[in-house]
């Protein structure tokens, strides 16, 4: 440890030393006088910015339903019933009235990891949506939404903004939990440039936006 | 203190390397694809992305910044993620860092590490510090698990198998997975390594991972990733080891609303990559429930230290100056000899070293500026190239080697038009043993590289300025014959 | 307009045919062209290659001799470059306020010769007639110092009888890099390939750019390759009339 100590010091006498004989903090700027001329806010009315998202969705291969609140449940059936899937581990904070009855379900908490790997597939909500870039951005549910092999996530209207600027000042009140933001099925490049879906993540991805 | 970059420091120079790989048909064949590919796609979302030069402008201004005031902002991430459960830990050098991390991994009684791409890896040879410990280190990215598997080499930042072909790597899986059956299509070569690695995510219980980036307001960490091996590695172990250079760090959280747009479309043409994770420390139940950061030296401070090339340490690792570089089209990533090739390698690797090894790397450059067009933090790498060659001719070379003369007799001539002339005389005179059949043939010592491949005709019988004062006299005399 | 021609080292040495059709057009276009005979070499050369101190006073003695002169031509992209590019940061380094000064007020009248003929004197056609098939190429520092974007090409399509062909990968630079190309030989060859391979893909006779030192490096090749394909500097293409075909003043 006293090493380390050593290091930690050595190496901050290191950055102060450089930065003085360079003057550097002169030459920059202060953090609140950064000047931030890209897009912030939103200039597009709710319908296109949702066209915008479902497009890239699509675009990623991810199966994309539309529900309203009352006929959620009756949709999330109708997923399962084109995955002939008929159990499904669920994330903690779902609300079990949109599950649809007939399922066989637990939750997240009550599963193991090696339930996570083999379940027929996970449903979750997300915290926000980013419709420029077709992502979607998770709280928690971190195994939930990585070991199964399917992927169901619902989407409120109201929880898609347009920019990614928008998106990161919702997810602000919740920075330091854990957050996972997902575009698309995973995927590598990595033989011949070649794309291919699903890699370690889920290849099944679905997606039911709720408009409300 | 052993500041290391892999193995840049024996790497034969650039010139030495390329001159080999150029003779490689099927290496030039899968680069040139692979960065006609990202570099079309790149394209297409920067173009898409209105406010992409404000964007590099504020990345650019951040990073300036931050860079300005690293000592706040390093003690600030320290505090933030010590608060939060993890441990930070200080590395001045390559051998300091992998003490710290094969330490650690004893400390937990780990004999096996599984491993999510960090090029700061490669940088302090970490998987043979875990070798030499009897810890077995897994590659888990499939382009380093290609590298890995194929005792191989990583050949560019963000493909580091872009040298490879399908047919390769069938064989190596086949080999090294012991598969009888496996066609060389890219879905069957990723579904295997998917099973193969499938079961080292569940059973491994110690991770490591870099950062992409560091956030000093929550102590949070931020990683970019295509495949979700990134995922698995931070999520499922009961241990994590985080390895950063310290310029990763950046001011807040709400900075990579600035970064994450950059990021993807340059490295891989994306609007978005598959996945990022961000968390900060240990979160009780959820993830490892150990954490450790190691923030690592090793030369940065060096850079620092630099005023006209600090800005090198704006570098976001996307890959997209190797991408469009027409001299890393033609040799890849290899003939750099230093796991930071193209570009920025020829700027960072040598800085590391203190200048003292990597000497060929800033002359690995026609100055073109492809790289700075397209760089997402501003970095002006064509400026930092003619730098680092003064640093070189002023520190490493002597006086007396043949350049140098050549440059300051040169430079003599050039001091007046009357003896810039009376070279022009002497060359039109000394250039008759080169020429024959009205052309030059050969010339003498480096500049025979240049009639190697290219024909040169002889100076012309009258210069320029030659024509001029001749012109004038006749004007002059016509002035007089007309007064 | 008096125009103070700067040939650049190079043309003067190599390419005075260069120097002699920035002549002949400006005075063509009514303009007077004077020609200080101190002048040399920017520098770039020494300050590309590492020797910033020796590129020092070629700065200064450039800054001097072209302190009063009421525009600057400079028929080469990349010293235009340097100049740009290199001198505000060369002055500032000195110190010296005069320096600084100097170089601040030269350097809005300095000009390559598209920018010239287009931003300068209002002018695309400039009377030309060239009955060729040319292929134009993008130096590098045309394209990302100088951003002279298309002002080339509008020149080009006004010549008389050209006949213009696009260049594909016309932004990929041809391997030159100045020293590079010795100090790199093998990897300058490589480029110079490719480069070679786009322009005798458009057929066409010449290629041509604002610099000479990329025409040097390709018609070396096309020459080498005995591919009969030759290299003409865009003032050449300019200067080039009916009754003074370019051709004609080409010595042998």
């Amino acid at each position: 440890m006293p090493e380390t100590l050593n290091a930690r010091e050595a190496i901050l006498n290191r950055i102060r030393t450089a930065n003085t004989a360079a003057n550097a903090a002169a030459r920059a700027a202060d953090y609140q006088n950064i000047e931030r001329g890209y897009q912030q806010t939103t200039t597009l009315d709710r319908e296109t910015i949702l066209k915008i998202f479902l497009d890239h969705l699509h675009e990623y291969d991810a199966h994309v339903f539309e529900a309203r609140p009352d006929t959620l449940a009756a949709t999330i059936a109708e997923v399962l019933r084109t995955n002939s899937q008929k159990s499904a581990i669920v994330a903690d904070n779902f609300p079990e009235e949109n599950l649809p009855t007939g399922l066989t379900w637990q939750r997240e908490s009550e599963s193991t990891k090696d339930q996570l790997n083999t379940t027929a597939g996970t449903i979750s909500g997300c915290e926000v949506a980013i419709a420029h870039t077709g992502t979607i951005i998770l709280r928690g549910t971190r195994q939930l939404t990585l070991l199964p092999d399917r992927f169901l996530c619902i989407v409120y209207e109201h929880q898609i903004v347009e920019t990614v600027p928008e998106a990161f000042a919702r997810l602000e009140p919740f920075k330091t939990e854990p957050l996972t933001f997902v575009s698309g099925p995973s995927a590598t490049a990595d033989i011949e440039m070649t794309r291919i879906r699903g890699v370690h993540g889920p290849r099944f991805l679905d997606v039911i936006v709720v408009r409300d | 203190m052993t500041i290391r970059v892999g193995d840049a420091a024996e790497a034969p120079s650039f010139q030495k390397a390329a001159f080999k790989l150029l003779d490689d048909a099927q290496l030039r064949k899968n680069v040139r694809h692979a960065t006609d590919v990202i570099t079309a796609k790149r394209a297409i979302v920067v173009k898409e992305q209105l406010d992409w030069q404000q964007l590099r402008s504020t990345a650019s201004a951040i990073k300036q910044h931050t860079l300005a005031h690293l000592d706040e902002y390093l003690l600030k991430f320290e505090a933030a993620c010590t608060a939060a459960g993890g441990q930070v830990h200080w590395a001045s050098d390559a051998d300091e860092a992998n003490r710290i991390i094969v330490d650690l991994v004893k400390q937990y009684g780990g004999k096996d590490v599984i491993k999510v791409k960090t090029m700061t890896s490669d940088e302090i040879g970490l998987n043979k510090a875990f070798e030499a410990s009897g810890i077995h280190p897994h590659e888990t990215d499939l382009a380093d698990m290609i590298v890995q598997l194929g005792r191989d080499k990583p050949s560019h930042i963000v493909a580091p198998a872009l040298h490879k072909n399908r047919q390769q790597v069938r064989e190596i899986f086949m080999r090294e997975m012991g598969l009888s059956e496996l066609t060389d299509e890219p879905q069957d070569l990723t579904n295997a390594a998917r099973i193969y690695l499938r079961d080292k995510f569940l059973k491994v219980r110690i991770g490591f991972s870099g950062a992409n980036y560091l956030l000093a307001d929550t102590g949070g960490i931020c990683v970019v990733e295509s495949e979700g091996n990134g995922r698995m590695c931070v999520t499922l172990p009961d241990v994590l080891i985080t390895l950063a250079g310290i310029e990763k760090v950046i001011p807040s959280f709400r900075d990579l609303e600035v970064f994450l747009q950059l990021l993807p479309r340059s490295a891989t043409g994306e609007r978005m990559n598959p996945y990022n994770s961000l968390w900060t420390g240990v979160h009780k139940g959820d993830g490892p429930q150990h954490f450790h950061v190691v923030l690592l030296d090793n030369g940065r401070t060096r850079i620092l230290a630099d005023p006209e090339a600090r800005q090198t340490l704006h570098c976001i690792r996307c890959g997209a100056c190797l991408n469009t570089c027409p001299v890393y089209r033609q040799t890849g990533g290899h003939a750099y000899g230093s796991i930071y090739s193209g570009p920025i390698g020829a700027i960072v690797t040598p800085q590391l070293l203190d200048m003292e090894h990597s000497q060929s790397l800033p002359y690995a450059s026609s100055l073109c500026g492809a790289c700075y067009e397209v760089c997402p933090v501003k970095i002006n790498i064509p400026e930092v190239l003619i730098h680092l060659r003064g640093r070189i001719v002023r520190e490493q070379q002597s006086g007396a080697n043949l350049e140098a003369i050549g440059m300051k007799a040169m430079a003599r001539i050039f001091s007046s038009g009357r003896r810039f002339e009376a070279a022009q005389r002497l060359g039109h005179i000394g250039q008759w043993p080169f020429v024959s059949g009205g052309w030059v043939k050969h010339l003498p010592g480096m500049l025979g590289n240049w009639t190697a491949v290219r024909d040169v005709r002889p100076l012309p019988r009258q210069s320029f300025r030659s024509w001029w004062r001749d012109r004038e006299k006749t004007v002059g005399k016509k002035e007089n014959a007309d007064a | 307009m008096r125009i103070s021609l700067f040939i650049t080292c190079y043309n003067d040495t190599l390419f005075p045919e260069t120097g002699k059709s920035v002549v002949r057009l400006l005075e063509r276009l009514g303009h007077e062209v004077d020609f200080p005979l101190e002048q040399t070499c920017c520098g770039q050369m020494h300050y590309n290659t590492g020797y910033q101190q020796e590129a020092m006073p070629l700065m200064r003695r450039f800054v001097q001799i072209f302190r009063d002169a009421e525009v600057v031509c400079i028929p080469s992209s990349s010293c235009v470059a340097m100049i740009r590019d290199h001198y505000p940061k060369m002055a500032e380094a000195t110190g010296d306020t005069g320096l600084i000064k100097a170089v601040d007020a030269l350097l809005p009248r300095v000009y390559e010769l598209s920018e010239l003929l287009i931003h300068k004197l209002g002018l695309e056609d400039v009377n030309a007639y060239y009955p060729h098939r040319v292929t134009y190429h993008a130096s590098c520092h045309s394209l990302r110092s100088l951003h002279l974007n298309d002002l080339p090409l509008r020149l080009l399509r006004k010549v008389r009888g050209i006949d213009l062909v696009e260049l594909q990968e016309i932004d990929q630079c041809c391997g030159f890099g100045g020293t590079f190309a010795v100090k790199n030989g093998d990897v300058s060859a490589a480029m110079l390939s490719d480069k070679l391979r786009c322009v005798e893909n458009t057929r066409a006779e010449v290629c041509t750019a604002v610099d000479n030192s990329c025409l040097m490096h390709i018609f070396g090749g096309l020459h080498r390759q005995r591919t009969g394909v030759k290299t003409v500097h865009l003032a050449e293409i300019l200067a080039s009339t009916e009754d003074q075909p370019a051709e004609d003043e080409r010595q042998s």
